[in-house]
């Protein structure tokens, strides 16, 4: 059926509607930028604005969730996290207008961008990161990004739903709710292509149609959202739910109205305290603005939306167990079928959702489906946020179209590898993902082409490996990482993961054997059959790409008893060059064993036996004096 | 002396007047056992026996499988907590960029292993998976602040700059660094 036009209640920001303002500073303040200490720099922005008297100029609005002034604005994450702090200016003076950001800004370096460039109209060039007249090195960073999802993240002020508003927020609820019926927002998001982003990939549209179709007997359904993001090294979720919480509150009632669901849950990890108190500042204005709970916009669609913060599992991630999280028990993952579309949280239908999926939607259900779809590659539609980290220039997040080649990402995008060093691997999909070789960096990043490879999209972690990294020490972090977080339900899983942990710790220490790498394979096998849920069925694939593509380096450690990347510390020996060391003691005063002699300007000797392979000595030469072999 | 025992007396009283309104917030309502556990340990700074107890008796639940649940999650503790929590990330990238540097130089500042409280119970340290702030890498947080782009040296630096600071205003610090209290404190 076709619905009849409706009239709701249009959201519209409740501040009076103000011109552009002349000067507006906007800080990063997300989880990266506040470790680069960019709360501090906002505080001096303040005190800066207040003393020189500019606050005349800056935007007058009192924002009305926190109730202070507005003249600086904290956003969420702007992207570019190396540069971190980042801050962008926006001046409009005699009627042109001009754009800049500040990188890695100090509260010393304030009073001068204050003085020269807000009050006196000249930028400070050797600070500039981005500009909008020439280029800069970090242009490339940006340039080929597109985003749709992380649109206003870096953007707007999260904890303001006037910004988002003003933003076109809630609109896309907005046509939803007056326009279509769930059939037709399922069928739109179908078309869409849009794939689930926390790892799996499956078809979100799909999985609407088999929510929508069960009925529980007293009508009570649950929409869910996950945001128990637990790779290590994935952030993009944080990011979404720190830089704009409530494009995610728009598309979980989206698809809660398209399934028929009356109560949501967002499961959000507690190591995010930034996310979670942005959740909840954005949440109680939605309810206060009637956007979310009973009767949205004035339509009969009702829709809460209840906080849970997740108690530390990486487990809980896979969607029966985190239910059962929500339920108050272990989160222990069960088998399906039942699928959680037919029997879910409190044996109720339900559906759950990744953070980056769901904050899409809105956007999607905007520009329509087939604007999705026109981006992307093959199977895998649109775009996807990556998280890159690790040794590479550019670290941040970056939202590409699916499809551009890693070698883009990283080299385009991510300015390839740290201080000159030589490319090891790039470790995609996390604890359930691999490593891949520099040959592979001209594939495509899609799910299907992934996937082939032993690694996985995953969530969009992508962290890069150099030479200084070791391979084997890689894929013993992951199974430390997945041995320590088997819930313990499938043998295979708990004692498979111990048995590979040990073995990894064996060769790392210098004590395998060729033997023990068959020992891996055979148990990597085992461990994949035989455990129920994901976790397990993924825990070796770190060990087993690494086996697939770095075999050299396994063996090196086995049979030459030798860590070329000099990280396992049994196979390591330093020694002092006599040629190179000047005396300066500065080693020997490092040494905590006292291994390390030598008079002033004397060169200096290394005891063999004394020597516990700290390697403090060897960061603390300046004359490259101390060798690792 | 007197006048002391009664401000933690209040101080107390005040601790179980909350556990007690916790409690009856959450008594009867499915699934509460992980947010009582959650709201008890915030309390408390840790799950004691009695507060266990109780917990399990409000949320209508024996008292092994609260146990249970306490003890399936990284979150909760069993036994007592410092005040001050140092949180060093072992996520992927903070693993490749040397995190594994960083915690041992921080615990033999502190001079206790991941996992323990100094003896002034002051400081624990712990080790976490992924913080979320990646491409900050390799990051600690001291309570709720995230610090970035570390060296063991430079970590080490934001260890004492936050003593320091926590030490450094009020109780007999002893090498505090700032200049406080008007005068000299020492050569």
């Amino acid at each position: 059926m076709t619905t009849a036009q409706r009239t709701l209640i249009k959201p519209e920001p409740q501040r009076p509607r103000v011109t552009e303002p002349d000067v507006d500073i906007r800080i990063c303040l997300g989880t990266g930028g506040v470790a680069a200490g960019s709360r501090e720099v906002l505080q001096a922005f303040e005190e800066e604005v207040e003393r020189t008297g500019v606050l005349a100029l800056i935007r007058p609005r009192e924002d009305t969730c926190s109730g202070r002034s507005a003249a600086v604005t904290g956003t969420g994450c702007q992207g570019l996290c190396a540069m971190d702090p980042l801050v962008e200016i926006h001046l409009r003076r005699n009627g042109s207008k001009s754009k800049v950001t500040y990188g890695q800004v100090t509260p010393a370096m304030v009073p001068e961008i204050m003085s020269k460039h807000i009050l006196g109209g000249e930028p400070i060039e050797k600070w500039l990161v981005l500009t909008d007249e020439g280029p800069t090195e970090y242009n490339a960073f940006f340039d080929g990004q597109e985003k749709l999802t992380l649109r206003h993240v870096g953007i707007i002020d999260p904890e303001d739903i006037d910004d988002y508003l003003e933003a076109g927020g809630y609109q896309a609820l907005y046509k939803v709710l007056s326009t279509m019926t769930p059939a037709e927002v399922i069928d739109e998001i179908k078309r869409s292509g849009l794939r689930g982003r926390g790892g799996a990939g499956f078809p979100t549209g799909q999985k609407w149609e088999f929510a929508a179709g069960y009925n529980s007997p007293d009508g009570v359904k649950y929409f869910i959202c996950n945001g128990d993001e637990g790779d290590p090294g994935a952030f993009m979720d944080c990011s979404a739910l720190e830089g704009e919480p409530h494009a995610v509150f728009e598309g979980m009632a989206i698809g809660a109205y398209a399934i028929g669901a009356s109560v949501g849950y967002m499961y959000v990890r507690a190591e995010y305290p930034l996310a979670l108190r942005r959740i909840k500042i954005g949440l109680k204005a939605a309810e206060e603005r009637g956007l979310i709970g009973d009767n949205i916009m004035g339509s009969d669609f009702s829709f809460h939306i209840r906080l849970k913060e997740g108690a530390g599992a990486f487990v809980c991630g896979e969607e029966t167990a985190l239910m059962q999280s929500i339920e108050g028990e272990r989160g222990m993952p069960r088998l399906r079928p039942p699928f959680p579309a037919e029997s879910g949280l409190w044996e109720r239908p339900s559906n759950i959702n990744n953070v980056e999926t769901l904050a899409v939607v809105p956007w999607i259900i905007e520009n329509g489906a087939d604007a999705f779809a026109a981006r992307g590659y093959e199977r895998s539609k649109g775009t996807k946020v990556f998280a890159l980290a690790g040794k590479v220039n550019r670290t941040g997040l970056a939202e590409v179209p699916m499809g551009m080649t890693l070698r883009e990402v990283i080299f385009g995008i991510g300015g390839g590898v740290k201080n000159n060093k030589k490319f090891k691997a790039v470790q995609m999909g996390g604890p359930s993902g691999g490593c891949l070789p520099e040959s592979m960096l001209d594939l495509p990043v899609d799910y299907e082409t992934i996937n082939q490879t032993g690694a996985i999209v995953g969530s969009g972690g992508m962290i890069v490996i150099d030479e200084d990294n070791c391979i084997v020490d890689t894929a013993r972090y992951f199974l430390s990482f997945t041995q320590q977080e088997s819930c313990g339900k499938c043998p295979p899983c708990r004692i498979g993961t111990k048995r590979m942990l040990d073995v990894l710790n064996k060769i790392c220490d210098g004590k395998g054997t060729l033997a023990d790498i068959d020992f891996l394979e055979e148990m990597a096998a085992q461990v994949k059959v035989g455990s129920l849920c994901a976790l397990g069925g993924t825990a070796p694939n770190p060990v087993l790409t690494a086996l697939k593509y770095f075999r050299d380096e396994f063996e090196e450690h086995v049979v030459d008893k030798k860590c070329r990347a000099g990280i396992c510390t049994a196979l390591v020996r330093y020694s002092i060059d006599a040629e190179a060391c000047t005396g300066c003691r500065a080693c020997v005063r490092v040494c905590p064993t006292g291994a390390i002699t030598g008079e002033r300007k004397e060169p200096h000797v290394l005891n063999q036996e004394l020597c516990i392979k700290c390697g403090a000595c060897y960061e603390k030469c300046r004359f490259d004096a101390v060798r690792r072999s | 002396m007197t006048s002391k025992a009664t401000e933690s007396d209040t101080a107390e009283q005040g601790l179980e007047e909350r556990f007690d309104e916790l409690l009856d917030h959450y008594r009867g309502e499915k699934g509460a056992l992980v947010p009582l556990l959650q709201g008890a340990q915030e309390i408390f700074g840790y799950l004691p026996e009695p507060v266990m107890r109780r917990v399990a008796e409000a949320s209508g639940e024996p008292l092994s499988k609260a146990l249970g649940v306490a003890t399936f999650y990284a979150q909760f503790r069993l036994r007592p907590h410092a005040k001050h929590t140092i949180r060093c990330c072992h996520g992927t990238a903070c693993h490749v960029s040397g995190a594994a540097r960083i915690s041992e130089e921080i615990e033999k500042y502190l001079g206790i292993h991941a996992g323990e409280n100094t003896a002034d119970m002051l400081y624990t340290i712990e080790e976490v998976h992924c913080v979320g702030a990646c491409g900050m890498a390799p990051v600690v947080m001291i309570d709720d602040r995230a610090h970035g782009k570390l060296t063991p040296d430079k970590a080490v630096d934001v260890v004492q700059a936050f003593r320091a600071q926590v030490e450094g205003d009020g109780s007999g610090a002893t090498n505090g660094g700032s200049a406080d209290d008007g005068g000299e404190a020492d050569a």
